[in-house]
């Protein structure tokens, strides 16, 4: 068929249970261990049942992992021909949610599709590692130097970013912008490039303080100051605090976190899904999800950095990178080191969007490393010049 | 954190790459430099997580458990208060009440409509509960209406499906089963004010009663009982959801009177309904066994709040139902007083039982002539027709030989204008015994009139009938008698009853016999002006004295017109009809003291009465009974 045709050109010798076999399985166990330790937590959550959290997620989960092996499959031919499609899509998502968003906590984020809640900024995010890594798949190391060749993948960037935070949705949009920045980075810019950037970012920052909501600008104050509110904007990052405290080194014992059980702790399914496990499993417990997230973040560089071509090195590398960020933002945030902001913890938090997004998201770096040693419509020094 | 990356990066970019495709090198270079910067990130987070969870873990787990445990009180039921006989005179009722959660209702206005379609709701009902609504948090409950009845919560219980948030709970409400009788002795209580409460935050409880008056009032503190606590464990909303630890609190002190409620009734009956108040004690031991003040009032209405109406209507009343006439009301001891001029006269030597004193019925002094009630004046008489006849003349005789000083101090002895330090009630008057000191510390100047004014308890002279009695104690023991109310708490004996408890008086026994026969021939002998307080029990004798106690000065004109009759004055212009009296005369065991306000002579209208008090006091006997004697008493119904 034309379509398998297609699929397969770029490796004409695989077959799809060949390519199944490519697939990393290593990794793939890493991803469905974290992605029990959310359930386990999920079903603590929900109170000792799967009813509510756990159960729905664990569904979302199994769709996610089909989804991703599928992708996996894609050669990066054919996820280069998605990239631009995929990128536009997502922008008039985002525009869609300004327009006819539900609001959630003072943010439109989120979009009714088909009696589905979907965030477009979770879809925007991959888009977007997908269009950068094509566009810079096509461009030579060489040409990096010429800054009117980052001009088209800078206004991509900045498209998305300057939407999410209309919505407005600060924590996500500086996701998105660290991410295209490390794609930037990784794709080979110019250090005199770098540092032409860098400048006039304190500058920028203050101008964006001055734009951020009352609610946004709240967040920042009490998380100086958390004790100054203690019952309004500072109440989510003391209790996450007091039941971080009170889990100790062993922890209260599954099911027995006094502050998740009894609801002290907000959103315990969502944002503070983390603070309810290092109480039920104290730091023993909490260290070894962090330690989990760290090897999925290091095997996606890994996986980046043993492509042959550039479009799956800068994959793996956004994919990488925005896991990471998802982490470290909500690990410091429930650990009051930054303001609370929306932003779940990936593959553990309750949340549909998220979960298929994330798993999205291992199935482009699947294919990264499923496809590690094609070459294709790479210009390199020898070809060309 | 961007920022240095970047810039640690660009060392590494300073080196510059050969080879066949540079983008992986440098790719490879930089990607490890972002693995480090990750694994930086996280391992920062490690550590942080290690602070918090581990090295000042103990310190959030105190938070935690602070979070989570919650004490609530609850009121602990309020002690009775009985008659000496075991009877309930102040007791708990449960009482039906309907409650509101707001928390789990979605539409309050409407829930309300339909309640108040089903219970009416008073406009004031509605208000403190639109007060409460605004005030209270949303999951404690807020009383709609208490004291359903059966029929009010048959009509409840139906159309609960409709009512939702709505509970029927059950609390306890004060109930006093003698109403009006007692309500000056045991008093009332009430909701506590909010300045009670900023005091003593246990009194925020429902169900919480402070007493405002009489006993209820002074014993609050014993009656109270200890709170009781539920310790619970609650979530973030304050939702309970399980029960840790319950201290179930002590009841209030039971507390015991001294009083008779069934000799009380008998008092009542015969004071009708007359201004006036009466005391009768144990002469022995100062138990007061019956203290009535009438008018009265209903004492329950004060828990559920008095209306405005029955308010002005107490206030406005001139017969003041609402003060205890027997230890707030003062009034001039008129001719009751003679005995303690006596006494104080024989003590100074100023005055001997066989001194005779002349009376014309006038005398002169200082220029003013101050006449004896009676015109004709009663001869040559010693101190027993003195009493005997309440002769005024002798008395402004012997007040004016002994001075102000030295009588004061003596009836001061006897209680009279004294405090009486162990009657457990509010609102206690001392009234006063004036001296020369005492009125030029007022800046006034004391007159040899005044002190001859003040022989016959007439002038600045007051006291309450409390102390009457108390002073006809003193005269039948010779006792330092001290009334009280309280006969026993919880069940132990008040030190009070014991009969050992007062001291002799330092007053010689001999004239203590003097003064006795002379009340003595006051009620019993031919010419003595109290014939009518005879007792009719066989060989039961009772000592008394008159008194007429004038409110304003009668004139000499209206004196020598002849016809002057108190009786025609307007009632509040009438002298007050007083009778002091113990019983039985050779062996003294109950004392009375009886003022009837504006009633005229005390001879006339105090004296009977008097005596038909005695004669229920000695047949009921009730110091000697352990159970209430005689079956006449009517038991007040206690639910």
């Amino acid at each position: 068929m034309k379509f398998q045709k297609r699929l397969l050109r770029a490796e004409p010798n695989f077959q799809i249970l060949t390519k199944l076999w490519q697939v990393n399985w290593l990794y793939v166990i890493l991803i469905c261990a974290l992605a029990v330790v959310g359930y386990v937590a999920l079903y603590s959550a929900g109170g000792g049942t799967s009813r509510p959290f756990a159960g729905p997620q664990s569904i979302r989960f199994c769709f996610g992992v089909v989804m991703m092996l599928g992708i996996a499959l894609m050669s990066p031919a054919i996820l280069v021909r998605m990239a631009w499609p995929l990128y536009i899509f997502s922008l008039i998502l985002l525009v869609a949610v300004l327009r006819m968003g539900h609001v959630g906590k003072g943010a439109e984020r989120w979009l009714m599709l088909g009696g589905m809640q979907v965030q477009p900024s979770e879809l925007a995010k991959i888009a977007l590692v997908l269009m950068l890594a094509a566009w810079f798949h096509k461009i030579s190391y060489r040409s990096m130097g010429n800054p009117l060749l980052l001009v088209p993948p800078a206004l991509m960037v900045l498209a998305p970013v300057a939407l999410v935070l209309k919505e407005p949705n600060l924590g996500t949009a500086v996701i998105i912008g660290t991410v295209g920045a490390s794609m930037f980075f990784g794709a080979g810019m110019r250090l005199w490039q770098i540092a032409l950037l860098i400048l006039p970012v304190p500058m920028l920052a203050k101008v964006a303080y001055s734009h951020l909501h009352d609610y946004q600008k709240a967040r920042v104050t009490t998380f100086l100051h958390p004790e100054s509110d203690p019952l309004g904007a500072g109440y989510n990052i003391i209790q996450s605090k007091i039941a971080l405290g009170s889990g100790g080194m062993w922890g209260q014992g599954y099911l027995h976190g006094t502050q998740g059980q009894l609801n002290f702790l907000p959103e315990k399914q969502t944002d503070f899904i983390f603070t309810m496990i290092a109480e039920e499993w104290g730091y023993v417990g909490g260290i070894t999800v962090i330690g989990m997230l760290l090897l999925l973040v290091f095997g996606g560089m890994l996986i980046a950095m043993r492509s042959r071509n550039q479009f799956g090195r800068l994959l793996g590398l956004g994919i990488s990178m925005n896991f990471f960020l998802y982490c470290a933002v909500n690990l410091s945030m429930v650990m009051g080191a930054i303001p609370v902001g929306g932003v779940p913890l990936p593959l553990i938090s309750y949340g549909g969007s998220a979960m298929l997004m994330v798993m999205f998201g291992f199935g482009l770096l699947m294919s990264a490393w499923v496809h590690r040693n094609a070459t294709f419509g790479e210009t390199t020094p020898g070809e060309k010049d | 954190m961007k920022l240095r990356k970047k810039k640690s990066g660009a060392r590494l970019m300073s080196r510059p790459e050969e080879g066949k495709n540079p983008s992986r090198g440098v790719f490879t270079r930089r990607a490890l430099l972002l693995m480090a910067a990750q694994g930086a990130v996280l391992g920062a987070l490690g550590e942080r997580l290690y602070g918090l969870q581990v090295l000042n873990g103990s310190h959030y787990a105190k938070l935690a458990e602070n979070n989570r445990l919650s004490k609530r009180f609850f009121a602990p039921p309020r002690g009775r208060i009985t008659d000496r006989f075991g009877i309930s005179v102040a007791a708990n009722r449960v009482n039906w009440r309907a409650l509101l959660l707001a928390e789990e209702t979605s539409d309050i206005p409407g829930t309300l409509e339909r309640f108040a379609q089903l219970v009416p709701l008073e406009p004031r009902d509605t208000t403190r509960i639109e007060h409460e609504l605004r005030h209270k948090r949303r999951f404690i409950p807020i009383m709609l209406r208490d004291f359903l009845s059966w029929d009010d919560m048959a009509r409840l219980e139906l159309n609960m499906p409709s009512l939702p948030g709505v509970l029927i709970d059950v609390g306890t409400t004060r109930v006093y089963p003698f109403g009006p009788l007692l309500a000056h002795v045991v008093g009332y209580v009430a909701p506590p004010a909010e300045k009670d409460v900023v005091h003593n935050a246990e009194l925020a409880l429902p169900g919480m009663r402070v007493g405002r008056s009489g006993i209820e009032q002074t014993q609050d503190a014993s009656l109270r009982g200890q709170v009781g606590s539920v310790e619970m464990e609650v979530n973030a909303v304050g939702r309970v959801m399980a029960e840790l630890d319950r201290d179930e609190g002590l009841a209030g002190d039971e507390i015991a009177l001294t009083i008779d409620s069934g000799l009380q009734q008998q008092v009542l009956g015969r004071i009708a309904d007359q201004s006036a108040s009466a005391v009768v004690m144990d002469c022995r031991n100062g138990e007061v066994l019956a203290m009535v003040s009438n008018p009265s009032f209903d004492p329950s209405l004060f828990d559920s709040g008095v209306s405005q109406a029955q308010w002005i209507e107490w206030t406005n009343n001139s017969q003041t139902p609402l003060i205890n006439k027997a230890v707030s009301g003062l009034y001039p001891p008129g001719s009751t007083f003679k005995p303690a001029v006596a006494m104080a006269a024989l003590r100074a030597g100023t005055l001997s039982p066989s001194d005779r004193i002349s009376c014309p019925g006038y005398i002169d002094v200082g220029g003013t002539r101050f006449h004896c009630w009676s015109r004709y004046g009663h001869g040559s008489i010693n101190l027993r027709q003195g009493l005997k006849y309440s002769c005024d003349v002798f008395f402004y005789e012997v007040a004016r030989r002994t001075g102000m000083d030295v009588i004061a101090a003596t009836s001061e002895l006897f209680g009279l204008g004294a405090k009486l330090p162990e009657i457990e009630l509010p609102h206690v008057r001392q009234g006063l015994i004036p001296t020369p000191t005492w009125r030029r510390a007022h800046g006034h100047h004391w007159n040899g009139g005044d002190t001859i004014v003040s022989g016959i308890g007439q002038g600045f002279v007051q006291v309450t009938p409390l102390q009457l009695a108390t002073y006809a104690s003193r005269i039948a023991t010779g006792r330092n008698v001290q009334p009280h109310l309280i006969r026993s708490v919880a069940g132990r004996l008040a030190g009070l009853t014991d009969l050992g408890h007062a001291t002799g008086m330092d007053m010689p026994e001999n004239f203590f016999e003097d003064i006795r026969a002379g009340m003595y021939a006051v009620v019993n002998e031919e010419g003595g002006t109290a014939p009518k307080a005879r007792l009719d029990i066989p060989g039961v004798q009772m000592a008394g004295k008159t008194g007429s106690a004038q409110v304003r000065r009668v004139s000499r004109a209206m004196r020598e017109s002849g016809h002057f009759n108190s009786a025609n004055l307007p009632w509040e212009y009438r002298p007050h009809a007083l009778f002091i009296c113990y019983a039985p005369y050779d062996a003294p065991r109950y004392a009375t003291a009886v003022v009837i306000e504006h009633g005229n002579a005390g001879a006339d209208v105090a004296a009977p009465l008097a005596r038909d008090i005695m004669t229920d006091t000695l047949r009921r006997d009730p110091v000697n009974h352990r159970e209430p004697p005689g079956q006449e008493v009517a038991q007040a119904e206690v639910d």
